[in-house]
């Protein structure tokens, strides 16, 4: 109780001492504040992205196999399926379609589709984006402007639920007759080959024989796909990078505030404090409240609103950065994944410097015998 | 009783600006009683007010307190005497802060906070419970007539109210010893003579003490009881008063 | 009423953020539950239309397919050309293009 009271105490005292400069404090604990509410917004979106991609993409093909021509993507010819069904350990293979649609009105990339399980021809399901972006609706005619400049008419028989729009937003499901006739594809390609392994752990190997085999193809494999949303935010992407070199260049000028060294008129409070009955380790309690009043206080806000922006408003103030160019974007509100280790990094990384750099320049001030004061 | 037994205190000891500030000093301050240390400035009266209060410690003698002054302290005591110069700084500063009370020449009060807050804030590290301390720091300033002005900053107040916040403060942890380091040479004479009536008062509440000044007010004041004359560091004579 | 002790304010700040960070914690484990259902719902759907990618960067092909792209398509319009699209600078290229040795 009076180890409570004491520090209490103490507190009182520290309080008062950081309200006599109010307007610098408050504008210290303001800017704290939003550099790690910027921070925890990038660490709880990128956590909670790749965690959902890891989730939702395990389904992928297991591997795909794309033909390169003069180092870009070219048509996959249909005898390819043949000669990889022929290889020891593949289950299944068959063909894909997809392509890309521009939209010159909306201004929008839309991916057109065909499901295996077939569509009928003349009939589409589409994406919410896409009802968005050209403001239509279940019932309403699309019309795709097909390679030889004729149009191909489309009517949206359904659209693709909204909890699916991460992965669906932009999709168009069309029959195959409908996706060769929009993009002048024959029946001699696919888009790329997609195949199933009896042996998951014979991947790598069956990758290496569809390359032996066909050696101007590429195969992907579903670990590759599942990894490329590994690197979302990661610290070499261009802009975390930034944020990063920002909040890391706020936080030292913060501690340079505080490092460098102690003011007279400090020292001479000190040395009062010190005169007066104060111990050594009272004044170093003294600074360590003084510190962590302020970073403690701005840790846990930002944590706070951080959550609150990411998982209540769909990260608002990101979405001009994530959207970038893009006319149609998913609307999704993501699943809080926390990963609670990471809370602790920034929370190590943001409060301890803070206060460590409020205690250890008072260190030798603290230290000065009691009667200096009266010198 | 404060029993001092060859006292020497030497600063920057074996630089090039080695500074003798007392050089054997031997003298015993007696209980409940003023005693004046009377002198120019330069001759160690301020170093040796803090060798006595434990403010800091001696290069060399010896300090022993006796009766009153080691009551209720956390540590064991031969009899009722402890010899404070080989006491850990822990115990020193116990002493110090159940013992003394001190009162300054600059008054040294913390800019920015109030009246109150000044006076309680020796308290504080003790971990005293909030509500007696502040009654007691209010009683304290309300006897020295400062009621009105608990929650004024001290900038505002004038000398001689901040010199009341002072001797308030020093009070605050009911010392046995009050040591004021020449407490009127910001004071003009009439609120000099105030003070000495505030100094009657402890005296009368049964509390020691001590003051070092180079103003006639003080050491030639009827209330005094000894006068005790430095020079250089040493003792010069002296004489009782009552 | 007198005023608050200054350290009690501090204490019922502190203590109002950390029930709010319970509360959220208690959110999460909820809201991660519930998800279930999206979840599952999305995955059939890409088990179903062999999906390889999350609809996140409409902006060009290779943003919109990241797991499938390669290095030149960036570069179609000029060798030198750099990144234009914002969403290069939020994702790396994916890893199996990062490694040395077999490089497509």
């Amino acid at each position: 109780m009076q180890w409570l009271e004491k520090q209490r105490n103490i507190i009182d005292f520290t309080l008062s001492s950081l309200l006599r400069r109010k307007t610098k404090n408050i504008a210290l604990m303001i800017v704290y504040t939003l550099v790690v509410f910027v921070l925890a917004s990038v660490m709880f979106f990128a956590e909670a992205i790749k965690k959902e991609a890891s989730i939702i993409l395990r389904g992928s093909p297991e591997i795909i196999v794309q033909r390169l021509v003069a180092g870009r993507q070219e048509l996959a010819p249909v005898g390819y399926i043949e000669g990889i069904k022929k290889i020891r350990g593949v289950q299944s293979v068959s063909g894909r379609l997809w392509g890309y649609y521009f939209e010159p009105v909306a201004g929008a990339n839309f991916t057109l589709m065909v499901p295996e399980d077939g569509s009928e021809k003349g009939q589409i399901e589409v994406g919410k984006g896409i009802l968005r972006s050209m403001r239509a609706s279940e019932g309403d005619i699309l019309s795709l402007k097909s390679y030889t400049g004729d149009w191909v008419v489309l009517k949206i028989k359904g659209a693709l639920s909204s909890e699916s729009e991460l992965v669906s937003s932009d999709l168009i499901l069309t029959s195959e007759e409908d996706f060769r006739n929009v993009f002048g594809i024959s029946k001699e390609y696919f888009t790329d080959i997609t195949l199933h392994v009896r042996n998951s752990r014979e991947l790598a190997t069956i990758a290496q024989k569809i390359k032996d085999l066909y050696p101007d193809t590429r195969p992907i494999v579903r670990d590759d796909i599942l990894r490329t949303y590994d690197s979302i935010f990661n610290w070499r992407s261009g802009l975390l990078l930034v944020i990063m070199a920002g909040a890391g260049l706020a936080f030292i000028i913060f501690a340079w505030d505080k490092a460098s060294g102690l003011s007279a008129e400090e020292k001479k409070e000190i040395g009062i404090l010190k005169a007066i009955g104060w111990e050594t380790s009272d004044v170093i309690l003294m600074k360590f409240w003084e510190g962590t009043a302020i970073s403690l206080s701005s840790f846990l806000a930002g944590i706070i609103l951080a959550y609150f922006h990411v998982f209540f408003t769909s990260s608002t103030l990101f979405e001009p950065v994530l959207k970038g160019w893009s006319v149609l974007y998913p609307k999704f509100r993501l699943t809080p994944f926390i990963d609670e280790a990471q809370v602790m990094t920034l929370f190590f990384l943001t409060v301890l410097p803070y206060t460590v750099a409020t205690i250890v320049p008072s260190w030798r001030a603290a230290s000065v015998d009691p009667d200096s004061v009266m010198r | 009783m404060i029993e001092l037994s060859d006292i020497r205190k030497v600063f920057n000891c074996g630089k090039p600006n080695e500074f003798t500030a007392v050089d054997g000093v031997t003298l015993s301050v007696d209980s409940r009683k003023i005693t004046v240390l009377k002198g120019p400035s330069g001759s160690g009266k301020t170093t040796l007010l803090g060798l006595i209060g434990c403010m800091a410690r001696p290069t060399s003698g010896r300090i022993h307190l006796t009766g009153r002054l080691t009551q209720g302290v956390t540590f064991s005591v031969e009899g009722t005497t402890a010899e404070v110069t080989s006491l850990p700084e822990r115990f020193l500063t116990e002493i110090r802060r159940r013992a003394f009370g001190f009162i300054f020449q600059q008054f040294n009060l913390i800019k920015g906070i109030t009246v109150l807050e000044n006076v309680m804030l020796p308290a504080y590290p003790i971990g005293e419970g909030f509500k007696p301390l502040r009654e007691r720091a209010s009683r304290i300033l309300s006897d020295l007539n400062l009621s009105g002005k608990l929650f004024a900053k001290v900038e505002w107040l004038s000398g001689g109210e901040a010199q009341r916040v002072g001797i308030a403060r020093a009070l605050i942890n009911d010392p046995t010893v009050i040591i004021a380091d020449e407490p009127t040479a910001h004071l003009d004479t009439k609120l000099s003579g105030e003070f000495m009536g505030i100094v009657e008062r402890l005296k009368g509440d049964g509390k020691t003490v001590i003051i070092a000044s180079h103003d006639p007010i003080v050491f030639d004041s009827p209330i005094i009881d000894r006068v005790v004359e430095m020079r250089d560091g040493r003792l010069s004579g002296g004489y009782q008063r009552r | 009423m007198e005023p608050m002790r200054k350290s009690s304010i501090y204490f019922i700040y502190l203590a109002v953020n950390l029930a709010l960070l319970f509360l959220l914690s208690i959110h999460a484990l909820v809201a991660v539950k519930d998800a279930v259902y999206g979840l599952d719902l999305k995955a059939e759907m890409v088990k179903k239309l062999e999906l390889t990618d999350l609809c996140l960067f409409t902006e060009a092909r290779y943003t919109r397919h990241l797991s499938q792209t390669d290095f030149n398509t960036p570069f179609q319009d000029h060798p030198m050309s750099f990144e234009h699209f914002p969403s290069g600078s939020i994702v790396e290229p994916p890893a199996r293009l990062r490694m040395k040795g077999d490089r497509l």
